[in-house]
């Protein structure tokens, strides 16, 4: 899963600043322009403005630790879940975003940056991470709209990032999307058949749509008004597409699949629009949004302290593996002896 | 017929419990790749636990389903071995809580993968052909889950003093649950004599052979083991198994006319 | 309490999806030792049945070009257009060759 709020800066503060621009050496950064320019790939090895290499470690590292937050909130439910083949389903599912974590931190390890040290950084609190997985799985439906609309809406962001500029995160990108293909089928599938059994599976659809969908067109980051790091993201070939154009295309994509299920999406000003060819949406609430984004979401504490407890009570473990295999070297280097 | 059932039950239930169990650490692993590592297992495991039970539901008839053997039969109902359904971490009452030791997670998978290794191979002759084909697919996971635990195990034991004293704290805990391996019970003994089911006392010396193999290799004492035999495969559990199903089966029992 | 021993060593992954394929570059991920990435590669890069083989490498074991030479190393090869089998004419009536 993938947001484009990742676009706010690490240290708390708040709405993002301008970089500034950069001071090196003029041949290699215009070699570095033409190639990206030219819609050229950039490697490991290849020389980057420094800039440049800080924002892509700040985008893959969030991008990282959502997928890791983001096992959290569906994970909630696999010891709950209504069928073995549900069970199963989320299982897989929850274990895929752990994958795509592994394969961003992999990507952004390229840059000269170590696990460890992002994992400090999200531990830490400066690091952010995609603010949707501060909300709380109440009912079992909340597993089948993340589905259909949290991942839905990471769809939508991840396929531009297959073409990203930077080669490893662009390739990382090809494996997320190919596996996330059947999340958000899986989500709305759940869904469908909830909808053909009780009144009471019904309502609790209704009701996880009502709670997920505004946090979902929120998932899209600020209005491109207000992101100027989204320029500079462009114009680096790290952002392919604006926050505004993908919600819209959200909401255009999801307008119909509401109506197959249905569901009512809660915006009284939701309409089409014949002259823009679009859907017109309500006002979303960005207080809000940018509370939970500076941490005062209403799980952003347990979330943040789950995922220390993982890892300080994993130290032992992954100690014992490191010990072992260094007395393995040093037996085989006195037999060799 | 009913001998078969119960035994297959039991074969079931074992996945599902100790796949339950293994869930647990999903999104709480020591690192990101042994998150994924156990998932796998329990993916594998529940899908054994889904072949068995269709296999009982077809036996059964009638609007019996795989969602209905799990989730709509209480803890006495159920068959598994009571070292599958303990917590992940030392002795401690029903209601108690703690931390989840990984170091519990890996000596339980060890001690059950053994057993099913060697288990799963003579239950590809079985008499019945579709547990037969269950055990073939199993066989090859089981063999895995083997190999992942017994790595584990010689890692913790050798690794640092503090994961040594862990894994060895886990050995005293689980070891003495294997006694239930051994016992025998009606519907083993049933499944025996209508060859479908495997008389385990066969496969015991090629259980501690390889027991006693890792722990040599893990630097760990196997315990030695009087006493209480555990009866989860007659439905007399521990106070865990409750709660596990208490949790496992809540929403499917709220919605008993749900679809999912 | 133990005190971290530091970070698990980084692996590169290169899995052969079917026989007779070459084994590819898929990935990279931490393990404590050799015999521990080849687990780990099992468990993360073939959940859907993308191996049949699994090569694993220290990350730190590989040497790669220098990008600032990638004009010695790769350009001069540009011009020997000789060594495609497409710089030769042979007339229609030989067929394939």
């Amino acid at each position: 899963m993938y947001t484009q709020s990742f676009n706010v800066p690490d240290s708390p503060g708040g709405k993002p600043v301008p970089l500034a621009p950069s001071l090196e050496d003029p041949v290699l950064q215009a070699a570095f322009d033409a190639r990206i320019d030219a819609d050229g790939r950039i490697e490991p090895q290849d020389w980057m403005p420094e800039a440049y290499r800080k924002t892509l470690i700040r985008q893959i590292s969030q991008h990282a630790h959502s997928e890791i937050v983001g096992m959290l909130p569906e994970g909630n439910w696999i010891s709950r879940a209504p069928s073995l083949k549900r069970k199963a389903i989320l299982i897989a599912k929850v274990q895929d975003e752990g994958g795509h974590g592994l394969y961003l931190y992999s990507a952004a390890e390229t840059l000269g940056t170590s696990r460890d040290q992002m994992l400090e950084g999200l531990h830490s609190g400066r690091a952010k991470y995609s603010s949707i997985f501060n909300y709380p799985t109440l009912t079992w439906a909340d597993v089948g709209v993340i589905g259909w609309l949290v991942d839905g809406a990471a769809i939508m962001n991840q396929i531009p990032l297959c073409r990203c500029s930077y080669g490893p995160y662009a390739r990382a990108m090809v494996r997320v999307c190919k596996e996330e293909s059947f999340h958000q089928r899986q989500g709305y599938e759940a869904l469908l058949e909830m909808m053909t059994g009780t009144e009471e599976q019904k309502a609790m659809v209704q009701d996880a749509v009502n709670r997920w969908w505004w946090k979902c067109l929120a998932m899209f980051g600020p209005p491109d008004a207000d992101s100027p790091n989204s320029a500079q993201g462009m114009r680096w070939g790290i952002k392919r597409v604006s926050n505004d154009e993908l919600r819209q295309k959200f909401v255009d994509a999801t307008v119909p699949q509401a109506k197959v299920l249905g569901v009512t999406l809660p915006d009284r000003d939701l309409k089409w629009n014949e002259e823009r060819q679009h859907h017109d949406y309500g006002a979303i609430d960005w207080d809000e949004f940018w509370a939970t984004v500076n941490g005062n979401g209403p799980c952003n504490k347990e979330r943040l302290a789950t995922r220390v407890k993982a890892h300080n009570e994993g130290q032992w473990v992954r100690d014992a593996a490191l010990a072992h295999a260094r007395k393995q070297q040093e037996r085989k280097m006195k037999e060799a002896a | 017929m009913r001998a078969a059932i119960d035994y297959l039950l039991h074969l079931a239930d074992n996945a599902l419990v100790l796949g339950q169990r293994n869930a647990e650490w999903c999104g709480h692993g020591p690192i990101l790749e042994e998150d994924i590592a156990l998932s796998n297992v329990s993916l594998d495991l529940i899908g054994q636990a889904r072949l068995l039970y269709q296999l009982v539901a077809r036996l059964k008839g009638g609007n019996t389903s795989e969602d209905k053997l799990a989730y709509f039969r209480d803890a006495h109902q159920f068959r598994n071995y009571t070292l599958l359904e303990l917590p992940h971490h030392g002795p401690l009452s029903g209601y108690a809580h703690s931390s989840m030791d990984y170091g519990t997670t890996i000596v339980r998978n060890f001690l059950y993968s053994a057993l099913m290794a060697l288990l799963w191979e003579a239950l590809e002759k079985s008499a019945d052909a579709e547990l037969a084909a269950i055990a073939a697919k199993s066989l090859k996971e089981v063999r895995y889950h083997l190999r992942h635990s017994r790595d584990w195990l010689v890692r913790l034991g050798d690794g640092t003093d503090e994961s040594h004293a862990r894994a060895q704290a886990a050995v005293d805990h689980l070891f003495p649950y294997t006694a239930e391996f051994w016992a025998d019970s009606p519907a083993e003994e049933a499944a025996i004599k209508a060859g479908v089911g495997v008389d385990l006392q066969t496969l015991k010396a090629d259980w501690n052979a390889i027991v006693d193999a890792a722990f040599a290799e893990a630097t760990l004492q196997r315990p030695t083991v009087a006493g209480y035999v555990p009866e989860g495969k007659l439905g007399r559990h521990s106070e865990h198994l409750g709660f596990l199903l208490a949790e496992m089966q809540s929403l499917a029992r709220a919605h008993p006319n749900g679809n999912w | 309490m133990s005190t971290a021993l530091k970070e698990w060593p980084l692996w590169e992954i290169f899995v052969r999806s079917k026989q007779g394929l070459e084994h590819k570059h898929c990935g990279s991920l931490h393990a404590a030792d050799a015999a521990q990435a080849l687990d780990m590669a099992r468990d993360v890069y073939t959940r859907r049945q993308e191996g049949v083989s699994i090569w694993v490498v220290e990350s730190k074991a590989i040497t790669a070009s220098n990008p600032d030479e990638k004009g010695e190393l790769f350009d001069p090869a540009a011009d020997k257009i000789y060594r495609h089998p497409t710089f030769y004419d042979i007339p229609d009536e030989v067929g394939h060759m």
